[in-house]
């Protein structure tokens, strides 16, 4: 038995490497999108646009204005003067944001009322609109309680402090700006969120897709026949076409996690050894997905679309870039079946936050009773299409 | 070019895909899946963050500062702990996003005057929610303060101080700031990139896959009228496909429509054409429908997903990323999509879009019809 599947391997392995573009297939897409993934999937704003509108023209308007620039969030890239002007910005738009400092801004604060300032916020992009809404906030707030007069000083106000763990005890700062430190991921930087990320779907994809297209391409070509008429047994048949995938996805693997450590310098807070671990664990599922697939399907366009249509859903509702916590409670518990959540969780797990089996277990337990299924079932089919 | 010899190519096209009922099934549910998952199921809106409270003081006033934690929409306070420990493992079993920590002489600090601290732990490992979920927290205990600090001023008689400068949030085009709204119209062009990432990349490659190619070969048939046959059959699935996104997207999901339905329409039909002889253009240069469809997905999905500022904003990335993305199409067709849809906008605003859309499209067709020449010949 072994005998005959160590052929049928070879075989595999001659089919993949034979063809330059095939051998370049492997490698070549998952760490181009890695690359992609890594730099273009950000959420952060760091620069945001803004366009300033100075109905006031005081040295009190001015200061507010070098106190955006000053900040280092905001970028002023235009300086309209009239509605117009304003609503093209926004219509073109040039600017995420258009402040407008009111007329008698600074004669409202010489009198001690209240000054106001507008900020237009063009909310296509709901979630750069937040973000620069918060920021824009917390400038004019600082620059309120900077101007306001003194008596107010003495008086307690609630300071907020965001410290991470190990750092010295609260300290009373006294600018208004809080000193703020976040655990795991202190710059705030989305790329080592998503980064991980990137590394479990090209893991589910390049396993899935070449297990699917192996087997489909021997029967459209018609060359199972001939397979079929061999003393191959099924279930050598099965081993010899996943084998090679599982080898190819765990080099996959290996290549994205150190393309993210020296290209991103994401942290490896965790141990290598139980991400190969439940990454082995995980192959389970999506290989015998791949075999699953090739069953029911004919062609390979079918297999594609196949595959597209459910490995996507899958991929989004993992909580890669859209946090589960946000979605409806029903589709919260319809993730509950997603493998791909799992092995999402338990990346990230490793990568930022360091954890180990004895906390990620329940997740691991899970990748495994699903992959014993999976397989199980795709087996059998297997089995029963080759009949 | 004959017109009669273009139609038989296209019949023939079209009799494949509505043979093969699943793919053309799978095809029309596509759509219909995308939709119901960015409209209903995903969003980037943050609410509900669940947040763990150790309270170490226990007076009224902690109280009401939590309370108000609970009265805030942005937050679920998931459990009262009693120490950092506890935190931590809420943080580390993802069952906790934050920690509020409320000082022992919280009470007593404020009411002898003087400043005071709450501490607020974020996992910042999704650093958006974490960004945001940490301004709400800010606005809760800024509001709180301020409330307090009023009670105790009129508590001593002095007359309120207003804020010395107060910000007025307006936000244009999508006021409730949903992420849906900015999505879904973004949806049309990645489904036509799938589509043709999908179908249109692999029907040359299969030809010759097939050994079907060397038939077609030996009929009068020109290259041209091969290309415009083959790219005429998936217009129709593709027209199909955006016009049950469009209807849908504004009638079950509301996203409001506030431009013109002739912008909108001109600017998919050159889309989509341009889309689909991409996809051919791939497939004629290719011979196995493995590499096909890796070559298809690499240069239709990622891009249109990633850099045409579908969800994430072009202007935040790394200048080269933006150079790159200058050439992906799908870049000008989503800005179209947004603005028709959200900002209303028309010609005036939007022709350099268009106008790129077209010299794409006549470009790739060109180049289309020129390597298909060199393959035949």
């Amino acid at each position: 038995m072994w005998e005959r599947i160590g052929v049928i391997l070879r075989k595999e392995f001659i089919q993949l490497f034979r063809d330059p573009r095939m051998r370049g297939l492997l490698f070549i897409p998952p760490l181009l999108q890695l690359i992609i993934f890594g730099y273009a999937v950000t959420l952060d704003v760091d620069n945001a646009k803004i366009a300033w509108m100075d109905g006031d023209g005081t040295p009190e308007s001015r200061a507010l204005l070098a106190r955006f620039e000053g900040s280092g969030r905001f970028q002023v890239v235009a300086m309209p003067s009239s509605e117009q002007e304003v609503q093209s910005i926004l219509d073109h738009g040039d600017a995420h944001a258009v402040v407008r400092v009111l007329p008698n801004f600074a004669r409202h604060l010489a009198r001690n009322e209240t000054a106001e300032v507008q900020v237009l916020l063009d909310g296509t992009n709901s979630n750069t609109a937040s973000l620069v809404s918060a920021y824009a906030a917390g400038v004019i707030a600082d620059y309120s309680q900077d101007v306001s007069p003194k008596q107010t000083k003495n008086d307690q106000t609630i300071k907020l402090e965001v410290r991470s763990p190990g750092s010295p005890p609260v300290v009373m700062v006294s600018g208004a700006q809080p000193d703020t430190r976040v655990w795991f991921n202190p710059d705030l930087r989305s790329r080592n969120y998503f980064v991980p990320g990137v590394a479990v779907n090209i893991l589910f994809m390049i396993t899935l897709m070449l297990t699917a297209q192996a087997i489909i391409r021997e029967k459209e070509i018609g060359t199972m026949e001939q397979l079929m008429v061999t003393p191959m047994r099924p279930i050598e048949l099965m081993l010899g076409k996943t084998i090679p995938f599982a080898l190819i996805g765990i080099v996959d693997l290996i290549v994205v996690t150190a393309g993210a450590l020296l290209i991103f310098r994401v942290p490896f807070r965790g141990n290598f050894l139980v991400l190969l671990f439940s990454a082995t664990i995980f192959l389970l599922t999506s290989l015998g997905a791949g075999l699953f697939l090739s069953t029911v399907s004919h062609t390979q366009q079918q297999a594609n679309m196949m595959s597209f249509f459910f490995s996507n859903p899958a991929f989004l509702l993992s909580g890669f870039n859209f946090p589960i916590r946000n979605m409806p409670v029903s589709v919260q518990y319809l993730t509950l079946l997603n493998p791909l959540r799992y092995f999402m969780e338990i990346v990230r797990g490793v990568f930022l936050k360091g954890v180990g089996i004895s906390i990620l277990w329940p997740q691991v337990l899970a990748l495994l009773v699903y992959g014993v299924l999976v397989l199980w079932f795709s087996a059998l089919r297997f089995h029963k299409s080759l009949d | 070019m004959s017109y009669r010899r273009t139609r038989a190519v296209f019949i023939k096209e079209l009799r494949h895909i509505v043979r093969d009922k699943r793919s053309l099934g799978l095809a029309l549910a596509m759509p219909v899946m995308m939709l119901m998952l960015y409209g209903f199921a995903l969003s980037l809106d943050v609410d509900h963050v669940p947040a763990l409270v150790y309270d170490q003081d226990g007076t009224a006033a902690s109280r009401d500062l939590i309370r108000d934690f609970r009265g805030s929409r942005y937050f679920d306070i998931t459990g009262e702990v009693s120490s950092y420990r506890d935190i931590q493992k809420g943080i580390d079993k993802n069952t906790a996003l934050m920690g509020v920590v409320i000082p022992r002489d919280f009470g007593k600090d404020l009411e002898a005057g003087r400043a005071t601290n709450v501490q607020l732990l974020v996992d910042g490992s999704d650093s958006n929610t974490a960004a945001i979920a940490m301004g709400y927290a800010e606005n809760v205990v800024q509001a709180y303060s301020a409330q307090v600090r009023a009670e105790i001023m009129n508590l001593r008689g002095i007359k309120q101080q207003p804020p010395a400068v107060e910000a007025e949030m307006r936000v244009w085009y999508n006021s409730s700031l949903e992420s849906k709204n900015f999505v879904v119209p973004g949806l049309i062009a990645i489904i036509l990139m799938i589509l043709t990432g999908q179908l249109t990349t692999l029907t040359i490659a299969r030809e010759w896959e097939m050994g079907t190619m060397e038939q077609i070969l030996s009929t009068p048939l020109r290259p041209v009228e091969m290309v415009l046959g083959k790219m005429l059959a998936y217009f129709v699935v593709g027209l199909v496909d955006a016009i049950l996104s469009f209807v849908s997207g504004v009638t079950v999901f509301g996203v409001p429509f506030r431009g013109s339905l002739l912008v909108l329409s001109v600017s998919t039909l050159v889309f989509l054409c341009g889309a689909l002889f991409w996809g051919i253009f791939i497939s004629a240069g290719t011979r196995t429908q493995v590499v096909a469809y890796q070559m298809g997905m690499l240069t239709t999905f990622l891009p249109g997903f990633l850099l045409s500022g579908f969800v994430f904003a072009i202007d935040t990335m790394p200048r080269w990323i933006q150079l790159i993305s200058i050439v992906v199409p799908s870049r000008y067709f989503i800005t179209i999509l947004k603005a028709v849809f959200l900002k209303g906008a028309g010609w005036a605003i939007l022709w350099p879009q268009l106008a790129y859309l077209l010299l794409f499209t006549t470009y790739v067709f060109w180049r289309t019809v020129k390597r298909m020449n060199q393959k035949v010949a």
